[in-house]
């Protein structure tokens, strides 16, 4: 019978101890919703599975100084959080959009970017926010800017050996709008033709750009920061114009594929559109914003 | 190998022999024999299996059993009350035509309570929202969004009652 044992560490000490020992035979499993659905089509065997969901110090959301998040936190616990809504509007667009609430009660932020589908819906975000992401195993810690953590669809850096802990996210400066954008075509449970994230900070008139952030997903065989249009805004004045450049940009940095979700010039143009649009987005929350501390 | 794992079905405690590959439907519905909750997709798309654990709605076949030990499960059989009388949400789904074939109506259903669980009072969007992981092929959807609207009203009604 194919089967697997199921493993329940409580702490990440002893999640590591088990990979250790079953090493390239186990899985690690967050929520699931990849791992339990990639078993049963027979993409993956494992002889045993370990187990994420009952560790405490992975399934957490602190706002100090800075934002982390524990891996294991479900994408459903992000979207109700008072705080992501209102202080990273970006990674609410994304995480209230995952699937549905049974899915989101389940998956969990570590899961979708340990997955490393090239459209995983944080990726783009997470991108934008120049997340840092926290490893372990039972050599010790590392840390890992996210735009250097996917290898190819399905790969990242992770070792068999180790563990996703945590995500740290410092407080963007003032001034600062940001948007995730999931290009669809039925408005809920579908995956996107492709993702948009935009990150724009400006100087106290919020004309001229200081910081700019693109990230894009199912434009490449991993989640990409269009750098070369981030490059063009930075001391640029935002308006339809500039961002209308940095489209089309962006669009020469995309590689797309051909797939059932969208042709290749398809998603080329749209993200030439896209990244206009959650651009204005972006400005416009961070005049929101900015009216709003002032 | 076979594990024994225990946990709560509808407030009754159970014992099962499992093996750890098994997701919770199965168990659900081969074990204890709770059919209510329908196999559609297997595979977390259409809701079919929707069940509450802790209170919260999951794709049951999707969920490890083995995650199940020691929690709260709460399936359509166990809305109604004991003396048969039926739950305001399965009332106003009768009342306005929510169900027709009703293979998606457990899953809808349970849904629709975790719903105004959360949300006594939700807008036409947050229903949509709440219910989108749950798909139906007779109703066209219309009746099951009057469904949940006239169950708010029912449950707001016993309430103000009580
Ligand atoms: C019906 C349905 C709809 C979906 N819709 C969407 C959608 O709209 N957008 C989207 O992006 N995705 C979607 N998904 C995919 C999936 O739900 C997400 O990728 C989800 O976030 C995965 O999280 P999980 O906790 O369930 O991961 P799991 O399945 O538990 O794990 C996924 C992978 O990550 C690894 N992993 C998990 N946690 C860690 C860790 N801490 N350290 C190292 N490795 C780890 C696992 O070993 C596995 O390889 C959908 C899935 C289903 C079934
Ligand atoms: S049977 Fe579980 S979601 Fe379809
Ligand atoms: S009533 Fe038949 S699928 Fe919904």
């Amino acid at each position: 019978m194919r089967t697997f044992d199921y493993f329940k560490p409580v702490c990440v000490e002893e999640a590591l101890f088990l990979l250790n020992k079953f090493a390239d035979k186990s899985k690690l499993v967050a929520g699931g919703t990849d791992v339990m659905v990639q078993w049963k089509k027979r993409i993956i065997s494992p002889v045993a599975l370990i187990s994420l969901r009952n560790i405490p110090e992975l399934n957490f959301i602190r706002m100090n100084d800075c934002l982390e998040i524990g891996s294991a936190t479900t994408h459903r616990s992000l979207e109700l959080s008072a705080d992501i809504k209102s202080k990273f509007p970006a990674i609410y667009d994304a995480v209230s959009n995952i699937g549905s609430v049974q899915v989101r009660n389940s998956a969990t932020i570590g899961g979708n970017l340990c997955n490393a589908a090239p459209s995983a819906d944080s990726a783009p975000p997470m991108l934008v926010l120049d997340t840092g992401v926290n490893i372990v195993s039972s050599d010790g810690q590392r840390s890992i800017p996210i735009d250097q953590f996917f290898k190819g669809p399905g790969k990242t850096v992770v070792q068999p050996n180790e563990v996703v802990k945590s995500f740290s996210i410092a407080t963007p400066p003032e001034n600062t709008g940001m948007a995730y954008w999931k290009h669809t075509r039925r408005s809920a449970m579908d995956l996107p033709i492709l993702g948009v994230a935009v990150l724009l900070s400006f100087d106290e008139d919020i004309k001229t750009c200081v910081k700019a952030r693109i990230g894009l997903s199912v434009v490449a065989p991993t989640p990409i920061r269009a750098r070369k249009a981030e490059e063009f805004l930075l001391g640029n004045v935002v308006n339809e114009a500039s961002l209308d450049e940095a489209g089309k940009i962006a669009a020469s940095e995309c590689s797309p594929r051909t797939t059932i979700r969208g042709s290749d010039w398809y998603r080329r143009e749209m993200a030439r559109v896209l990244v206009k649009r959650v651009g204005l987005i972006s400005t416009e929350r961070a005049s929101h914003f900015s009216k709003l501390e002032s | 190998m076979k594990r024994s794992i225990s946990f709560s079905v509808n407030g009754d405690t159970v014992q099962v022999e499992v093996h750890p590959h098994w997701n919770l439907l199965r168990v659900l519905r081969e074990e204890l024999e709770l059919t209510g909750a329908k196999q559609g997709c297997g595979e977390g798309e259409c809701g079919a299996c929707t069940v509450l654990v802790n209170g919260l709605p999951i794709n049951s076949c999707i969920y490890p059993i083995m995650e199940v030990e020691g929690k709260d499960v709460l399936t359509i059989e166990g809305l109604a009350s004991r003396d048969g009388a039926l739950h305001p949400v399965q009332e106003a789904f009768l009342e306005k035509a929510g169900v027709q074939c009703g293979f998606c109506t457990p899953g809808m259903i349970m849904s629709a309570k975790a719903l105004l669980d959360a949300n006594p009072d939700p807008d036409e969007e947050e229903i949509r929202q709440a219910l989108a992981g749950n798909m139906c092929r007779c109703t066209g959807y219309i009746q099951i969004i009057e469904s949940v609207k006239h169950a708010a009203a029912l449950l707001s009604s016993i309430e103000q009652e009580a």
